[in-house]
Protein backbone atom coordinates (compact mmCIF):
# COMPACT_ATOMS: atom_id res chain seq x y z
CA UNK A 1 0.00 0.00 0.00
CA UNK A 2 1.09 3.45 -0.83
CA UNK A 3 1.16 6.58 1.71
CA UNK A 4 -1.82 8.55 0.39
CA UNK A 5 -0.09 12.16 2.15
CA UNK A 6 3.28 13.77 1.66
CA UNK A 7 4.99 16.08 4.28
CA UNK A 8 3.23 19.58 4.13
CA UNK A 9 0.09 18.38 2.88
CA UNK A 10 -3.18 19.87 4.96
CA UNK A 11 -4.94 17.74 6.10
CA UNK A 12 -8.39 17.42 8.92
CA UNK A 13 -8.98 14.51 10.93
CA UNK A 14 -11.72 12.22 10.95
CA UNK A 15 -15.04 13.74 13.13
CA UNK A 16 -15.84 9.87 14.54
CA UNK A 17 -16.55 8.58 18.13
CA UNK A 18 -16.41 5.02 17.85
CA UNK A 19 -16.43 3.11 21.50
CA UNK A 20 -13.69 0.70 21.12
CA UNK A 21 -9.80 1.05 20.97
CA UNK A 22 -8.77 3.86 18.94
CA UNK A 23 -5.41 5.55 18.69
CA UNK A 24 -6.52 9.14 17.57
CA UNK A 25 -7.21 11.22 20.89
CA UNK A 26 -10.36 13.20 21.33
CA UNK A 27 -9.09 16.37 21.18
CA UNK A 28 -7.86 15.94 17.73
CA UNK A 29 -11.21 14.73 15.96
CA UNK A 30 -12.44 17.51 13.29
CA UNK A 31 -9.07 19.32 13.46
CA UNK A 32 -7.08 20.73 10.96
CA UNK A 33 -3.32 19.94 10.81
CA UNK A 34 -0.41 19.66 8.26
CA UNK A 35 1.26 16.74 8.05
CA UNK A 36 5.02 17.14 8.85
CA UNK A 37 6.22 13.44 8.04
CA UNK A 38 5.16 9.56 7.72
CA UNK A 39 6.42 7.28 10.10
CA UNK A 40 5.66 4.37 8.88
CA UNK A 41 2.94 1.44 7.70
CA UNK A 42 2.52 -0.26 10.80
CA UNK A 43 -0.38 -3.46 11.04
CA UNK A 44 -3.01 -1.24 12.48
CA UNK A 45 -3.22 -1.27 15.85
CA UNK A 46 -6.82 -0.60 16.16
CA UNK A 47 -7.18 -4.19 14.65
CA UNK A 48 -4.45 -6.03 16.62
CA UNK A 49 -6.14 -4.73 20.07
CA UNK A 50 -8.96 -7.24 19.08
CA UNK A 51 -6.49 -10.15 18.20
CA UNK A 52 -6.71 -9.19 14.54
CA UNK A 53 -3.50 -9.69 12.25
CA UNK A 54 -4.04 -5.59 11.69
CA UNK A 55 -3.02 -6.16 7.94
CA UNK A 56 -2.69 -4.54 5.56
CA UNK A 57 -0.37 -2.32 7.84
CA UNK A 58 -1.37 1.64 7.35
CA UNK A 59 0.26 4.33 7.01
CA UNK A 60 1.18 6.36 10.32
CA UNK A 61 1.83 10.42 10.33
CA UNK A 62 3.13 12.95 12.27
CA UNK A 63 0.17 15.29 12.28
CA UNK A 64 0.53 19.05 13.23
CA UNK A 65 -1.89 20.87 14.68
CA UNK A 66 -1.57 24.81 15.42
CA UNK A 67 -2.81 25.15 19.44
CA UNK A 68 -5.52 27.70 18.54
CA UNK A 69 -7.25 25.26 16.23
CA UNK A 70 -7.51 22.69 18.78
CA UNK A 71 -8.09 24.97 21.27
CA UNK A 72 -10.02 28.23 20.75
CA UNK A 73 -9.07 29.78 23.91
CA UNK A 74 -5.46 28.71 24.04
CA UNK A 75 -3.64 31.28 26.07
CA UNK A 76 -0.10 30.74 25.10
CA UNK A 77 1.45 32.32 21.80
CA UNK A 78 0.11 31.79 18.47
CA UNK A 79 3.79 29.83 17.13
CA UNK A 80 2.82 26.78 20.03
CA UNK A 81 1.97 23.60 18.61
CA UNK A 82 1.42 20.08 19.23
CA UNK A 83 1.80 17.32 17.39
CA UNK A 84 0.28 13.84 17.03
CA UNK A 85 0.76 10.67 15.49
CA UNK A 86 -1.75 9.45 13.28
CA UNK A 87 -3.05 6.51 11.37
CA UNK A 88 -4.07 7.15 7.86
CA UNK A 89 -7.89 6.13 7.66
CA UNK A 90 -8.61 8.90 10.46
CA UNK A 91 -7.37 11.79 8.06
CA UNK A 92 -9.06 13.54 4.53
CA UNK A 93 -7.42 15.82 2.76
CA UNK A 94 -8.27 19.64 3.65
CA UNK A 95 -10.34 20.80 0.60
CA UNK A 96 -10.13 24.76 -0.47
CA UNK A 97 -13.25 25.98 1.56
CA UNK A 98 -11.74 24.53 4.56
CA UNK A 99 -13.69 21.56 4.47
CA UNK B 1 21.98 -9.31 45.42
CA UNK B 2 23.04 -10.27 48.76
CA UNK B 3 20.25 -10.34 50.00
CA UNK B 4 18.80 -13.07 47.70
CA UNK B 5 17.14 -16.10 49.34
CA UNK B 6 14.68 -18.66 48.62
CA UNK B 7 11.23 -20.16 49.63
CA UNK B 8 10.46 -24.00 49.36
CA UNK B 9 8.73 -24.23 45.90
CA UNK B 10 9.37 -20.73 45.19
CA UNK B 11 10.04 -20.64 41.90
CA UNK B 12 12.81 -18.41 41.94
CA UNK B 13 15.11 -17.07 43.97
CA UNK B 14 14.97 -13.44 44.55
CA UNK B 15 16.02 -10.40 46.61
CA UNK B 16 14.30 -9.65 49.19
CA UNK B 17 10.94 -7.97 48.99
CA UNK B 18 10.07 -5.19 51.34
CA UNK B 19 6.59 -4.35 49.69
CA UNK B 20 5.51 -7.75 49.86
CA UNK B 21 7.08 -9.16 53.00
CA UNK B 22 7.05 -6.22 55.45
CA UNK B 23 3.09 -5.05 53.93
CA UNK B 24 0.11 -6.50 53.21
CA UNK B 25 -0.17 -8.71 50.49
CA UNK B 26 -2.68 -7.39 48.01
CA UNK B 27 -4.60 -9.01 45.70
CA UNK B 28 -2.56 -7.75 43.01
CA UNK B 29 0.86 -8.58 44.12
CA UNK B 30 -0.25 -11.82 45.21
CA UNK B 31 -2.10 -12.33 40.82
CA UNK B 32 1.35 -11.11 39.76
CA UNK B 33 2.79 -13.72 41.74
CA UNK B 34 0.29 -16.73 40.77
CA UNK B 35 0.65 -15.38 37.17
CA UNK B 36 4.38 -15.47 37.12
CA UNK B 37 4.42 -19.05 38.45
CA UNK B 38 1.75 -20.45 35.91
CA UNK B 39 3.81 -19.06 32.92
CA UNK B 40 6.96 -20.44 34.47
CA UNK B 41 4.99 -23.83 35.10
CA UNK B 42 3.65 -24.14 31.78
CA UNK B 43 7.02 -22.78 30.45
CA UNK B 44 5.78 -20.19 28.46
CA UNK B 45 8.98 -18.57 30.33
CA UNK B 46 11.44 -19.62 31.98
CA UNK B 47 12.67 -18.50 36.11
CA UNK B 48 15.83 -17.43 34.37
CA UNK B 49 13.80 -15.46 31.65
CA UNK B 50 12.19 -13.47 34.30
CA UNK B 51 15.45 -13.10 36.47
CA UNK B 52 17.25 -11.54 33.20
CA UNK B 53 14.42 -9.61 31.93
CA UNK B 54 14.02 -8.12 35.72
CA UNK B 55 18.33 -6.88 35.38
CA UNK B 56 17.32 -5.30 32.13
CA UNK B 57 14.68 -3.30 33.67
CA UNK B 58 16.77 -2.50 36.49
CA UNK B 59 20.07 -1.85 33.80
CA UNK B 60 17.94 0.80 31.99
CA UNK B 61 18.15 4.40 33.48
CA UNK B 62 18.49 7.82 31.90
CA UNK B 63 22.40 7.47 32.06
CA UNK B 64 21.51 5.68 28.45
CA UNK B 65 19.97 8.19 27.46
CA UNK B 66 22.23 10.96 28.44
CA UNK B 67 25.25 9.90 26.98
CA UNK B 68 23.72 9.71 23.70
CA UNK B 69 22.44 13.26 24.10
CA UNK B 70 26.59 14.25 25.15
CA UNK B 71 27.75 12.17 22.34
CA UNK B 72 25.44 13.98 19.91
CA UNK B 73 26.99 17.21 21.17
CA UNK B 74 29.87 16.81 20.56
CA UNK B 75 29.62 14.82 17.23
CA UNK B 76 27.74 16.42 14.62
CA UNK B 77 27.60 13.24 12.41
CA UNK B 78 26.52 10.75 15.46
CA UNK B 79 23.84 13.62 15.95
CA UNK B 80 22.68 13.43 12.25
CA UNK B 81 22.22 9.50 12.58
CA UNK B 82 20.78 10.12 16.46
CA UNK B 83 17.93 12.23 14.85
CA UNK B 84 17.65 9.88 11.64
CA UNK B 85 17.48 6.63 13.98
CA UNK B 86 17.86 6.18 17.67
CA UNK B 87 17.90 3.04 17.98
CA UNK B 88 20.92 2.22 15.46
CA UNK B 89 22.62 5.56 16.59
CA UNK B 90 22.02 3.69 20.38
CA UNK B 91 23.42 0.58 18.69
CA UNK B 92 26.79 2.04 17.79
CA UNK B 93 27.38 2.96 21.97
CA UNK B 94 26.29 -0.12 22.28
CA UNK B 95 22.62 0.66 23.96
CA UNK B 96 19.81 -1.29 23.59
CA UNK B 97 16.87 0.68 22.94
CA UNK B 98 14.87 -2.03 22.28
CA UNK B 99 12.48 -2.89 18.69
CA UNK B 100 10.16 -0.12 19.25
CA UNK B 101 11.18 3.29 17.55
CA UNK B 102 12.69 5.90 19.04
CA UNK B 103 12.84 9.42 17.25
CA UNK B 104 14.29 12.12 19.19
CA UNK B 105 13.37 15.47 18.65
CA UNK B 106 16.04 18.64 19.30
CA UNK B 107 15.39 21.55 21.20
CA UNK B 108 16.67 24.57 19.00
CA UNK B 109 16.67 28.17 19.60
CA UNK B 110 13.32 28.46 18.04
CA UNK B 111 11.59 25.65 19.09
CA UNK B 112 11.12 24.09 22.56
CA UNK B 113 10.08 20.01 22.44
CA UNK B 114 7.79 18.45 25.35
CA UNK B 115 6.44 14.77 25.11
CA UNK B 116 3.51 13.32 26.89
CA UNK B 117 1.13 10.29 26.29
CA UNK B 118 -2.34 11.19 26.45
CA UNK B 119 -3.74 7.47 25.87
CA UNK B 120 -1.65 5.87 28.14
CA UNK B 121 1.79 6.40 29.07
CA UNK B 122 4.37 5.43 26.28
CA UNK B 123 7.89 5.97 27.32
CA UNK B 124 11.13 5.69 26.10
CA UNK B 125 11.89 2.84 28.47
CA UNK B 126 14.67 1.48 26.91
CA UNK B 127 16.38 4.74 26.94
CA UNK B 128 15.13 6.14 30.34
CA UNK B 129 14.47 3.38 32.49
CA UNK B 130 10.83 3.24 33.47
CA UNK B 131 8.52 6.33 33.63
CA UNK B 132 8.03 9.19 36.69
CA UNK B 133 4.53 8.80 38.63
CA UNK B 134 3.84 12.05 37.18
CA UNK B 135 4.42 11.44 33.42
CA UNK B 136 1.74 8.61 34.42
CA UNK B 137 -0.68 11.20 35.82
CA UNK B 138 -4.10 12.30 34.85
CA UNK B 139 -3.21 15.77 35.50
CA UNK B 140 0.26 15.72 33.29
CA UNK B 141 -1.68 13.51 30.62
CA UNK B 142 -4.98 15.81 30.75
CA UNK B 143 -3.29 19.27 30.78
CA UNK B 144 0.33 19.31 28.51
CA UNK B 145 -1.65 19.54 25.48
CA UNK B 146 -4.05 22.28 26.17
CA UNK B 147 -1.36 24.26 28.98
CA UNK B 148 1.73 23.00 27.99
CA UNK B 149 3.50 26.61 29.25
CA UNK B 150 1.67 26.16 32.32
CA UNK B 151 2.41 22.59 33.07
CA UNK B 152 6.13 23.84 32.56
CA UNK B 153 5.92 26.18 34.85
CA UNK B 154 4.93 23.90 37.42
CA UNK B 155 8.48 22.79 36.45
CA UNK B 156 9.87 25.80 36.87
CA UNK B 157 10.10 26.06 32.99
CA UNK B 158 9.87 29.34 31.46
CA UNK B 159 9.90 28.93 27.97
CA UNK B 160 9.97 32.68 25.98
CA UNK B 161 7.18 33.89 24.02
CA UNK B 162 8.90 33.83 20.55
CA UNK B 163 10.53 30.38 21.51
CA UNK B 164 7.57 27.60 19.79
CA UNK B 165 6.39 25.05 22.67
CA UNK B 166 5.74 22.05 20.56
CA UNK B 167 3.93 18.92 22.80
CA UNK B 168 4.03 15.66 21.23
CA UNK B 169 1.41 13.51 21.85
CA UNK B 170 3.03 9.52 21.36
CA UNK B 171 -0.20 8.01 20.97
CA UNK B 172 0.72 5.30 18.06
CA UNK B 173 3.97 3.65 16.72
CA UNK B 174 6.30 5.88 18.32
CA UNK B 175 8.08 6.91 21.34
CA UNK B 176 10.29 10.22 21.63
CA UNK B 177 12.49 11.52 23.50
CA UNK B 178 14.07 15.25 23.10
CA UNK B 179 17.36 15.86 22.49
CA UNK B 180 18.05 18.97 24.45
CA UNK B 181 20.61 22.39 23.93
CA UNK B 182 23.54 22.63 25.23
CA UNK B 183 24.39 25.20 27.75
CA UNK B 184 26.80 27.49 27.14
CA UNK B 185 30.29 27.60 28.83
CA UNK B 186 30.27 23.83 28.39
CA UNK B 187 32.98 24.00 25.66
CA UNK B 188 35.75 22.58 27.77
CA UNK B 189 33.71 19.62 28.64
CA UNK B 190 34.14 15.68 28.05
CA UNK B 191 31.69 13.30 27.20
CA UNK B 192 31.16 12.03 30.49
CA UNK B 193 30.89 15.74 32.38
CA UNK B 194 28.08 16.77 29.61
CA UNK B 195 26.41 13.27 29.93
CA UNK B 196 26.42 14.40 33.73
CA UNK B 197 24.73 17.43 32.87
CA UNK B 198 21.37 15.54 30.87
CA UNK B 199 18.71 14.75 33.11
CA UNK B 200 15.44 12.31 32.84
CA UNK B 201 13.34 15.43 32.59
CA UNK B 202 15.58 17.64 30.41
CA UNK B 203 14.65 14.78 27.69
CA UNK B 204 11.19 14.26 28.66
CA UNK B 205 11.04 17.91 28.08
CA UNK B 206 9.31 19.49 30.96
CA UNK B 207 12.77 21.25 31.84
CA UNK B 208 15.77 23.31 30.48
CA UNK B 209 19.17 22.25 31.53
CA UNK B 210 20.40 25.03 33.93
CA UNK B 211 23.85 26.04 34.76
CA UNK B 212 24.76 27.68 38.21
CA UNK C 1 -18.15 9.32 22.73
CA UNK C 2 -15.55 10.51 24.84
CA UNK C 3 -13.61 7.33 26.34
CA UNK C 4 -12.38 7.71 29.95
CA UNK C 5 -8.62 7.09 29.19
CA UNK C 6 -8.76 9.94 26.14
CA UNK C 7 -7.85 12.97 28.63
CA UNK C 8 -6.12 15.26 26.63
CA UNK C 9 -7.12 18.56 27.21
CA UNK C 10 -9.29 17.91 30.74
CA UNK C 11 -9.03 20.34 33.29
CA UNK C 12 -7.45 18.43 36.18
CA UNK C 13 -5.22 20.00 38.91
CA UNK C 14 -1.62 20.81 39.40
CA UNK C 15 1.08 17.71 38.32
CA UNK C 16 2.50 16.47 41.70
CA UNK C 17 5.90 16.22 41.44
CA UNK C 18 6.03 13.05 43.85
CA UNK C 19 7.91 9.69 42.67
CA UNK C 20 8.39 6.92 44.06
CA UNK C 21 10.63 4.02 43.47
CA UNK C 22 9.06 1.15 41.58
CA UNK C 23 9.26 -1.84 44.32
CA UNK C 24 9.71 -5.40 42.94
CA UNK C 25 5.84 -6.57 42.15
CA UNK C 26 5.65 -3.82 40.00
CA UNK C 27 8.85 -4.62 38.14
CA UNK C 28 7.75 -7.88 37.95
CA UNK C 29 4.51 -7.05 36.30
CA UNK C 30 6.51 -4.62 33.81
CA UNK C 31 8.84 -7.83 32.90
CA UNK C 32 5.76 -10.22 32.73
CA UNK C 33 4.61 -8.41 29.94
CA UNK C 34 7.67 -7.68 28.10
CA UNK C 35 8.28 -11.75 28.05
CA UNK C 36 4.88 -12.22 26.75
CA UNK C 37 5.06 -9.72 24.24
CA UNK C 38 8.80 -9.94 23.04
CA UNK C 39 9.22 -10.80 19.84
CA UNK C 40 10.10 -14.13 20.99
CA UNK C 41 6.75 -15.31 22.46
CA UNK C 42 4.23 -12.41 20.90
CA UNK C 43 1.69 -14.46 23.22
CA UNK C 44 0.32 -10.40 24.00
CA UNK C 45 0.27 -7.43 21.46
CA UNK C 46 1.07 -4.20 23.18
CA UNK C 47 -2.46 -3.14 21.34
CA UNK C 48 -4.17 -5.89 23.47
CA UNK C 49 -3.06 -4.69 26.13
CA UNK C 50 -4.02 -1.34 26.20
CA UNK C 51 -7.37 -2.18 24.78
CA UNK C 52 -7.54 -4.45 27.74
CA UNK C 53 -6.42 -1.65 30.28
CA UNK C 54 -8.99 0.82 28.73
CA UNK C 55 -11.70 -1.66 29.05
CA UNK C 56 -10.98 -1.63 32.70
CA UNK C 57 -14.00 0.75 32.63
CA UNK C 58 -13.76 4.74 34.56
CA UNK C 59 -14.31 2.95 37.95
CA UNK C 60 -11.50 0.46 37.94
CA UNK C 61 -8.80 2.61 36.00
CA UNK C 62 -8.89 5.69 37.95
CA UNK C 63 -9.00 3.40 41.55
CA UNK C 64 -6.35 0.54 40.08
CA UNK C 65 -2.25 1.76 40.43
CA UNK C 66 -0.73 1.73 36.79
CA UNK C 67 0.70 -1.83 37.71
CA UNK C 68 -2.48 -3.21 39.39
CA UNK C 69 -4.17 -1.92 35.45
CA UNK C 70 -1.23 -3.73 33.94
CA UNK C 71 -1.24 -7.35 35.69
CA UNK C 72 -5.51 -7.39 35.47
CA UNK C 73 -5.12 -6.30 31.79
CA UNK C 74 -2.57 -8.93 31.36
CA UNK C 75 -3.96 -11.98 33.65
CA UNK C 76 -7.55 -11.07 32.07
CA UNK C 77 -5.86 -11.76 28.25
CA UNK C 78 -4.45 -14.98 29.20
CA UNK C 79 -7.39 -16.27 30.31
CA UNK C 80 -8.85 -14.89 26.90
CA UNK C 81 -6.14 -16.44 24.91
CA UNK C 82 -6.73 -20.03 27.28
CA UNK C 83 -3.07 -19.82 28.36
CA UNK C 84 -3.74 -20.30 31.80
CA UNK C 85 -7.52 -21.04 33.38
CA UNK C 86 -9.62 -19.11 36.02
CA UNK C 87 -9.26 -21.86 38.66
CA UNK C 88 -5.32 -22.49 37.99
CA UNK C 89 -5.24 -18.31 38.42
CA UNK C 90 -7.22 -18.62 41.85
CA UNK C 91 -5.63 -21.82 43.09
CA UNK C 92 -2.36 -20.03 42.58
CA UNK C 93 -3.47 -17.16 44.07
CA UNK C 94 -4.46 -19.23 47.49
CA UNK C 95 -0.82 -20.65 47.15
CA UNK C 96 1.10 -17.33 47.25
CA UNK C 97 -1.11 -15.96 49.91
CA UNK C 98 -0.57 -19.22 52.52
CA UNK C 99 3.17 -18.91 51.53
CA UNK C 100 3.34 -15.08 52.29
CA UNK C 101 1.24 -16.00 55.80
CA UNK C 102 3.32 -18.56 56.53
CA UNK C 103 6.84 -16.82 55.94
CA UNK C 104 5.26 -13.93 58.42
CA UNK C 105 5.00 -16.21 61.33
Amino acid sequence: MSARFAAGDRVRVRKAYPPGHVRTPYYVRGKEGVVSRLIAEHPNPEERAYGRDGLPPIAVYGVLFRQNELWPDYQGPEGDTTEVDIQEHWLGPLKDDGG
Amino acid sequence: MSETHSHDDWPYPHPKQPDIEDGPLTDYMAMTEAVAELLIDKEVFSADDMRRTLEDIDSKSPAEGARMVARAWLDPDFKARMLEDVNAAAEEMSIDAGTIPILAVENTKDVHNVIVCTLCSCYPRYLLGLPPDWYKSRAYRSRLVREPRAVLAEFGTEIPDAVEVRVHDSTAELRYMILPMRPKGTGDMDEDALAGLVTRDCMIGVTVIDRD
Amino acid sequence: MRRHHDMGGLDAGPVDPAEHDYTPWEKRVDAILRLLAGKERRLITLDEHRRAIEDLGPGAYDELSYYERWISAITKLLIEKGVISVDELGGKMEDVKARWQEARE
